[in-house]
Formats: C-alpha cells, sequence, structure tokens
C-alpha cells in the first residue's frame, strides 16, 4: 500500500496541458522531492492533490481511498497538510492564534459560536506544543505581522505539522530564506517522525537533496526521471533538464 | 482587561440612566433610534468587518422582517405571533438570499446583494396586494411585554436598549467563539482555511444568517418604532445608511457600528430639522469617509491623535502608525 | 395577436434602450474592474439634462435630436471629471471606489431632486416619429421602432470601434489584462477616463431616448442601475456581446413580466439572474469582450 499514489492524471488550461499522464506512488514513511524547473507544473500537481484543482482524467489515492472526487478541505480531515510557496497565514492575529486555527480545522469546535477560544485550554496547550516542534514557543504572543520570513516560514510549518497529517505536501519550504534560516528549516524537517510521509517540492535540486529517498523529476508536466537520489543525479536526462544539453 | 470591562459597565450605566438625565421626548426617540440601527449596523458589520462581504442589500432583509410584522398584525394576530413570523421569515428570506449571493465574493458579491435588495424593493413597491405599495402599512399598537407598555418614548427606548444589549452581547460572544475566529480566517485566507480543513461557503453562510438575524430585529425595531413601514425604508439609500454606519465607525470593531449609527441618525435628525437633503448629506458622508478615513472613526482617529500625540512629544511616526492606517479588521478599503 | 406582437416590439425597445444603458456599465466593468453605481444617475441627468434644453428653459428651444446628444455629451464630461477627481484618488481600491460611486450616486439624486423637483417630467415624442407603423393586423408605434434601429445602430457602431479601431484594441488590451496593458505602453489611466465618459455619455443619451417613454422622474436612476446589474451579471461583465443579449432577454422578461405578473414584474427578473448564477456564474459571455 502506497501513502500517496496519483494515476494517469492529467490537466490542462486552455490549451495548455500543465500535467500529462502522471503516475506517482509514495510509500509510507517516504520522503520525496519532485524537483523541476519553472513551469514543469510542480505547483498545479500539488493542486492537484490536495483538490485545490480538479483533474480532467486520473486519480488521487489516499492510503489506498480514492479521493479523487472528494473535497479539498475534506482531504484535511483524511491527513493530507500542506504548506504554500507564497505564504498564506493569517498576519492580522499572533502566532499562537495561527496555530489554533491550524487545529481548529480538525475539530469540531470551529462549529461553535457560543464558548471563547481564548478559553480552550486544551487547543491552546497543544498550539504552544506545535509552536514548540518549530522553535517558536517563546514568541507565541507575536502578531504574526511582526515576523521575520523564516519565522513565518516555521509557522507554516508548525501549523501543517499540528494537524498531525499522514500525508505532508511543502511547496518549496525552503524559498526566500537566509542561510541561516534554511539551517533552521533543515533541522526541523529532519526531525519530522517516520510515521508522516513527506512530499517537497523544490526548484533547485542541492537544497534538499540530503533529506529525501527518492527523486521525481517533472518536465512541462511530465515525469522524466524518478528514481533513488543517486539514480536521478546521474541519469543524462536529468543534466539534460538542467544544463539544457 | 478590567479597564475594559470598566468601560463597558460605565457605558451601560450611562445609557440606562440617560432617560433620567435628558427627559425630553425628543431626544430620547434619538436615542431609541440610534440603538435600533446599531443593531443594523451590527448585522452589516458581521459580513463587512468579519466576513469580508460588503452587502448593498441589507436593507430588504431588514425591511421584510418590517413587513412581515406589519402583515401579521393586520392579519389579526398578536404581537408575539407577529414577531416569531418575522424572525422566522427574515431568517428564510436571509438564507435564499445568501444562497444566491455567495455564489460570488468581492465585487461581484456586492454587485449581486444590490441587485437582490433593488428587488425586494421592488416587490414592496409593487406588490400592492401584500405591502399596500407607496402608500405603506400602518401598525396602530406596540407590544407590551410582561404588562409594560412600548407605548411612550420611554417604555420603548427602554425596550431598546434591552434588545441592543442582548444584540452587543450576541456579537461579543460570536466574534471571540471558534466560529468567529474561523470566520475571521475566511476574510483574510480564504484559500488556506479551505486547505486547513475548513467548509469556507458553509462558514460565510452561516455568518450571513447571523447577519440577517440582527437585521430582521431591527426591522421589527424599526417598524414598531415607526409604527409604519413602507417601500422607502428598504431602497439603495436605506442598504447605503446602514453599511456607512458599519464603517463608519470601523468595520470589523464590536463599538465602531455603534459610534456609526449614533453619527448617522444624529446627522440625520440634525440635517433634517434645517434642510431637507438627507440623502445628498449622506453621499457626501460617504464620500468623505472613504477617501479621507477609510478605517472608520474610531480606529481613524485613533491613529490621528496619536500622530497628534507623537508630534506634540516631537517624535516621528513610527511604522506600526502607520501600518494601523490600513482598516483594523475590516477590509481593504 | 396585436397585444402579444405589440408587447414583443415594447421588450425590444425597451431591450435596445438597455443595451445602450449597459453596454457602457460593462466595458467600465470590464475595463476598471468595479460597478458604476452612478450609471443610473447618468441615464437620469441625460434625461433631466435634455428636457430642460427641449423645454426652452435656457432661452433657446433646441431640436429633440439636438438636445441628446448635448446630454450625452455633458454626461460624458461629467462622468470622466468624477473619474478624474475621485476615482483616480483611489486607483487599486476597487471597494472604495464603488463605494465613492455609490456615494455619489446619492449625491446627485438628491441634487436632481433640488433642481428639477419631485414632480414627473413628460417629454414629447420627436418631430416625425409621433405616428404609428402597420404591419398586418398591427399597429406600431413608430418611436418606439425608431429606438430599436438607433440601439441596433450603436451596437454596431461600438462593435466596429472595438473591434477595428485603435482605441478598441487599446480597450480590449485592457480588458484583457490591465498590467499587460501597461507593459505594452498603453495609457490605461488615460484610457479610464475615456472609456468612464463614453460609458457616461451612452448612458445619458439613453436617458434622453428613453425619456419619451418612460418620461422622468426621481427615482429613474434606482429603477434603471438594477437593470443594468442584471444585464450584465447574466451576459457576463466586460461583455459587448453580452450586454447586448442580456438587454434584450431582459426586455423580454421585464415587458412581458409587467403584463402579466404587474405585481411580481421586478421579482421574475431574479429568476434568470439567479439560474445563471448558479449555472454559469460568469454570465453568459463572461470572458469574450465582442
Amino acid at each position: 500500500m502506497s501513502a500517496l499514489a496519483v494515476k494517469t492524471l492529467s490537466k490542462s488550461f486552455g490549451g495548455l496541458r500543465v500535467t500529462t499522464n502522471v503516475n506517482l506512488s509514495v510509500e509510507p514513511g517516504e520522503r520525496r522531492l519532485i524537483i523541476g524547473p519553472n513551469g514543469a507544473g510542480k505547483t498545479t500537481l500539488f493542486n492537484l492533490i490536495t483538490g485545490e484543482l480538479a483533474p480532467d482524467s486520473g486519480a488521487v489515492l489516499l492510503f489506498d481511498r480514492n479521493i479523487t472526487r472528494t473535497a479539498s478541505r475534506k482531504r484535511a480531515h483524511l491527513g493530507m497538510a500542506r504548506t504554500y510557496q507564497i505564504i498564506t497565514l493569517f498576519p492580522r492575529d499572533t502566532i499562537l492564534h495561527n496555530a489554533m486555527l491550524a487545529l481548529l480545522g480538525l475539530s469540531t469546535l470551529r462549529w461553535n459560536p457560543f464558548t471563547r477560544l481564548s478559553r480552550q485550554q486544551h487547543l491552546m496547550a497543544r498550539a504552544r506544543a506545535a509552536l514548540g516542534r518549530v522553535g517558536l514557543e517563546h514568541m507565541a504572543g507575536r502578531p504574526l505581522a511582526e515576523t521575520s520570513y523564516g519565522e513565518k516560514r516555521r509557522v507554516e510549518i508548525a501549523m501543517a505539522l499540528a494537524q498531525e497529517p499522514r500525508v505532508l505536501l511543502l511547496d518549496e519550504p525552503f524559498a526566500g530564506l537566509s542561510i541561516d534560516e534554511r539551517r533552521d528549516v533543515r533541522e526541523l524537517l529532519k526531525s519530522i517522525p517516520r510515521d508522516v510521509t513527506v512530499i517537497m517540492i523544490e526548484h533547485d535540486m542541492d537544497t534538499a537533496l540530503d533529506l529525501v529517498d527518492r527523486i521525481t523529476l517533472l518536465h512541462f508536466g511530465e515525469v522524466i526521471v524518478e528514481g533513488t537520489r543517486a539514480e536521478v543525479v546521474a541519469d543524462p536526462r536529468t543534466r539534460e533538464v538542467y544544463l539544457g544539453e | 482587561m478590567s479597564s475594559r470591562r470598566a468601560a463597558i459597565v460605565a457605558g451601560i450605566v450611562v445609557l440606562v440612566a440617560l432617560p433620567f438625565v435628558i427627559s425630553e421626548d425628543y431626544y430620547i426617540n434619538i436615542a431609541s433610534q440610534i440603538l435600533l440601527y446599531a443593531i443594523f449596523a451590527l448585522g452589516i458589520d458581521v459580513l463587512v468587518g468579519y466576513a469580508g462581504l460588503v452587502s448593498l442589500g441589507h436593507a430588504g432583509l431588514f425591511g421584510i422582517a418590517a413587513y412581515i410584522v406589519a402583515n401579521v398584525l393586520a392579519a389579526g394576530y398578536g404581537h408575539t405571533v407577529a414577531i416569531v413570523a418575522a424572525l422566522i421569515g427574515g431568517l428564510i428570506a436571509t438564507a435564499g438570499f445568501a444562497a444566491v449571493a455567495l455564489r460570488s465574493v468581492g465585487i461581484t458579491f456586492i454587485m449581486i446583494t444590490l441587485a437582490l435588495g433593488e428587488i425586494i424593493w421592488g416587490l414592496a413597491y409593487r406588490w400592492i396586494s401584500v405591502t399596500n405599495g407607496d402608500n405603506g402599512i400602518s401598525v396602530t399598537t406596540r407590544p407590551a411585554p410582561f404588562g409594560l407598555s412600548l407605548a411612550s418614548p420611554r417604555g420603548f427606548y427602554d425596550a431598546t436598549l434591552i434588545v441592543f444589549l442582548l444584540a452587543m452581547a450576541a456579537m461579543a460572544i460570536f466574534v471571540s467563539s471558534p466560529l468567529g475566529a474561523a470566520l475571521a480566517g475566511t476574510r483574510d485566507q480564504p484559500r488556506r482555511m479551505n486547505a486547513l480543513g475548513y467548509h469556507v461557503w458553509m462558514i460565510r453562510f452561516l455568518a450571513f444568517l447571523f447577519s440577517g438575524f440582527l437585521s430582521s430585529v431591527s426591522g421589527i425595531l424599526f417598524v414598531y418604532y415607526n409604527e409604519f413601514i413602507s417601500p422607502q425604508a428598504l431602497a439603495l439609500p436605506a442598504s447605503a445608511a446602514g453599511l456607512l454606519m458599519a464603517i463608519a465607525g470601523g468595520a470589523g470593531t464590536l463599538f465602531g457600528p455603534v459610534v456609526g449609527s449614533a453619527l448617522v441618525v444624529i446627522v440625520q435628525n440634525v440635517v433634517s430639522a434645517y434642510i431637507t437633503r438627507w440623502n445628498f448629506m449622506l453621499g457626501a458622508i460617504f464620500v468623505a469617509i472613504v477617501v479621507f478615513m477609510p478605517e472608520g472613526l474610531v480606529p481613524g482617529s485613533v491613529r490621528f491623535g496619536r500622530a497628534i500625540w507623537r508630534a506634540a512629544r516631537g517624535r516621528k511616526p513610527t511604522p506600526s502608525d502607520r501600518a494601523s492606517a490600513t482598516p483594523i479588521g475590516g477590509p481593504r478599503l | 395577436m396585436s397585444f402579444w406582437l405589440l408587447l414583443t416590439v415594447n421588450s425590444i425597445t425597451f431591450g435596445g434602450l438597455l443595451f445602450l444603458l449597459s453596454a457602457g456599465f460593462s466595458l467600465i466593468f470590464g475595463l476598471m474592474r468595479i460597478p458604476n453605481l452612478t450609471h443610473g444617475s447618468m441615464f437620469m441627468v441625460g434625461a433631466y439634462l435634455g428636457s430642460t434644453f427641449l423645454s426652452g428653459a435656457l432661452g433657446f428651444t433646441s431640436d429633440f435630436w439636438v438636445a441628446a446628444i448635448l446630454s450625452a455629451i455633458e454626461v460624458a464630461v461629467l462622468g470622466a471629471v468624477m473619474e478624474r477627481l475621485l476615482l483616480r484618488r483611489l486607483a487599486g481600491q476597487p471597494l472604495a471606489q464603488v463605494l465613492v460611486t455609490l456615494g455619489v450616486s446619492l449625491m446627485v439624486a438628491d441634487l436632481c431632486l433640488m433642481g428639477w423637483g419631485g414632480d414627473p417630467i413628460s417629454v414629447a415624442t420627436p418631430e416625425g416619429l409621433g405616428g404609428f407603423v402597420r404591419a398586418g393586423p398591427a399597429v406600431f408605434p413608430l418611436y418606439r421602432v425608431a429606438v430599436i434601429g438607433i440601439a441596433v445602430v450603436f451596437a454596431v457602431v461600438l462593435w466596429l470601434m472595438l473591434d477595428r479601431t485603435r482605441l478598441g484594441a487599446k480597450i480590449r488590451a485592457g480588458v484583457d489584462d490591465p498590467q499587460m496593458a501597461r507593459v505594452v505602453g498603453i495609457r490605461v489611466s488615460q484610457l479610464f477616463t475615456i472609456v468612464f465618459g463614453l460609458g457616461a455619455g451612452l448612458a445619458g443619451f439613453a436617458g434622453m431616448i428613453g425619456a419619451p417613454i418612460l418620461s422622468v422622474y426621481p427615482g429613474l436612476d434606482q429603477d434603471m442601475l438594477p437593470l443594468a446589474l442584471v444585464v450584465v451579471i447574466l451576459g457576463g461583465t466586460g461583455s459587448l456581446l453580452g450586454s447586448f443579449v442580456g438587454s434584450i432577454l431582459i426586455g423580454f422578461i421585464y415587458n412581458f413580466g409587467q403584463a402579466l405578473l404587474p405585481e411580481l414584474a421586478y421579482f421574475v427578473l431574479f429568476l434568470p439572474m439567479v439560474i445563471v448564477l448558479v449555472v454559469r456564474p460568469q454570465g453568459l459571455f463572461g470572458g469574450q469582450i465582442l
């Protein structure tokens, strides 16, 4: 059984095919890197997997369950969490509130209009714990707008982890980070327990190479090469795509 | 926290004591109007301030409740039946209104709500067998709950104050609740909220129902206050006035709509005492607020006050002052 | 039989008026991404100004067509001035722009009430068009047929303007992608003023053309604006073809509704809007400019 399987997935916008017959199978606990140059269709593939886009054909399976027609919000409840390439958080609220929104999303408490959110001690403790995992517990009360870019990225990962996903999709987690911040995020990703399957998009191969088990190379919406790190790096087609030979 | 609580207690004391201090009926009536319109403005603020959805059709929802009261009373039923029917009817109308309007967000949402509001107005104007058209319907009696008559300005004020305080409490509870937090989340990042597992449409729909409920409550108070309802109360200027109240005081704040309601009602009464050009004033205030103080009077005055305070102490404005110049809690205007 | 024929002609006539009104509304929306809530006011002001030119209150009595053109020009200038003075200040803030047009529409309505009073003003049918046309068993007022002709001429002229001229090409580019239009060197802000003025002028012209049929009265703006909104929601924003088809549809629904269900005529308009929003939220011709 694979944690996430994608079967002959295709999507076009107008006449432009952005995802062409993509097959993907990620084992439970695996770390998978999806690379490819700009416009390779990496983020589109993520959007198809999370259901924010509907595919023209093909299927998405989460632990053998066909979720192709499942609403994207329900996929979160089935154990799928994601981060975005462009940080999408709640800038007016505190870091703690951001983390609480992530937890609340999976709790039936989210429909409750009568109780005070700030009185939910249990939820708040879990949110603090989630922030603790990314080393931000000490600044939980700070408004998000007053944090650095690297801290925002960590908040985003904390929110995804707080939902205790079975499959975690990270869209360019290193984009825009300084060297120090990259090191922090790298350590953070390494610390994710193996019961979480991680699929990561990176534009640049070297950044995340040592974090992953297998690599899928995407080019013009198609899977060009797939294999272990060594296999993909050594494959001539990889050089072709990246060096334009 | 305690200073905030003290301010709330002080506010309630002032409102309760008001009729003892100013005993003239004219002023008590103005106070009643401010409170009943504040409930309407709170209802609009649920959408504008907390959901980021600007409605220009809310006077229609306000009016439907008022017309139901008038019709049920005219059919010979009592006040309890009329009020319950108006609340239920208002909610049903709101559900239909919301189901259509929430096909869209942003600017198209404004257009759809405006069109829906105008259609309700058109119905009130032309469906003469139900609404008596332009002549409107009179309501001859006010209710007397627990034997307390609302016939006098004083009695009506007290009843309106109780309803207003309940509405404020409901609003305060709602906006600090998990559902309220989810609503604010859908305003700021609907896509992210969806990915986090929230049903964005349903959250907006529920907020719309709450908003329509408050509008209906206000419409019921309105028809009893005026003892009359006509299509004018549902027309676009009425929706615009409601929206102005919600944003003038500061959308997305608890007290902004109350300040906005006070502003609009006072200006309307003062202006109409001298000239009859109320709609011109309404439009002019609208333009002025949007152009010069988009975040609303309460946050806007705080910003100006801070800037003056800083200037007096010879300091330059900090970046956070400038940041707070964008609408707080409300949509970006 | 002749009743239905007459109703049909009336529907098309009204559709033609709606087209003149909503074509500008739709273009402004397509280009600036805001609904111009003063559009009903422009219609009403056009009619009021035209009626004043006709009445001779200004010391001269003008011909109906001269009056229509003069009021269209005046309203176009008003629209362009409003765009320059108010909307320009709020560039990039669509919500604020919409609210400003709302505020201005309230002010204009009150100013008209002040200037022209509360009584409806009837406008005489232009000379030579007061008669009737016979077609078999039916008799049609000549003026209504003429309005259909005017609407068709304007539709063709607008289509040619958008399809064949440099200005049209710029407008199409702006509607398609304002950012890109700016990149290729189109002065989008100037285009905004031109299109706003053009749309307002069309609305003003429509007001005067419609005046012999509808007359002029306070609240005319509020009667017309929702119709333009519904036309554009139906036809799709920014689409000339959409406003044309939407206008004719609404013309029929409104007139037949009024004849068959007079009390619910306004409500009947609501149904096609709901159906389109549910089935095709972008409108029938959303995304197609021509």
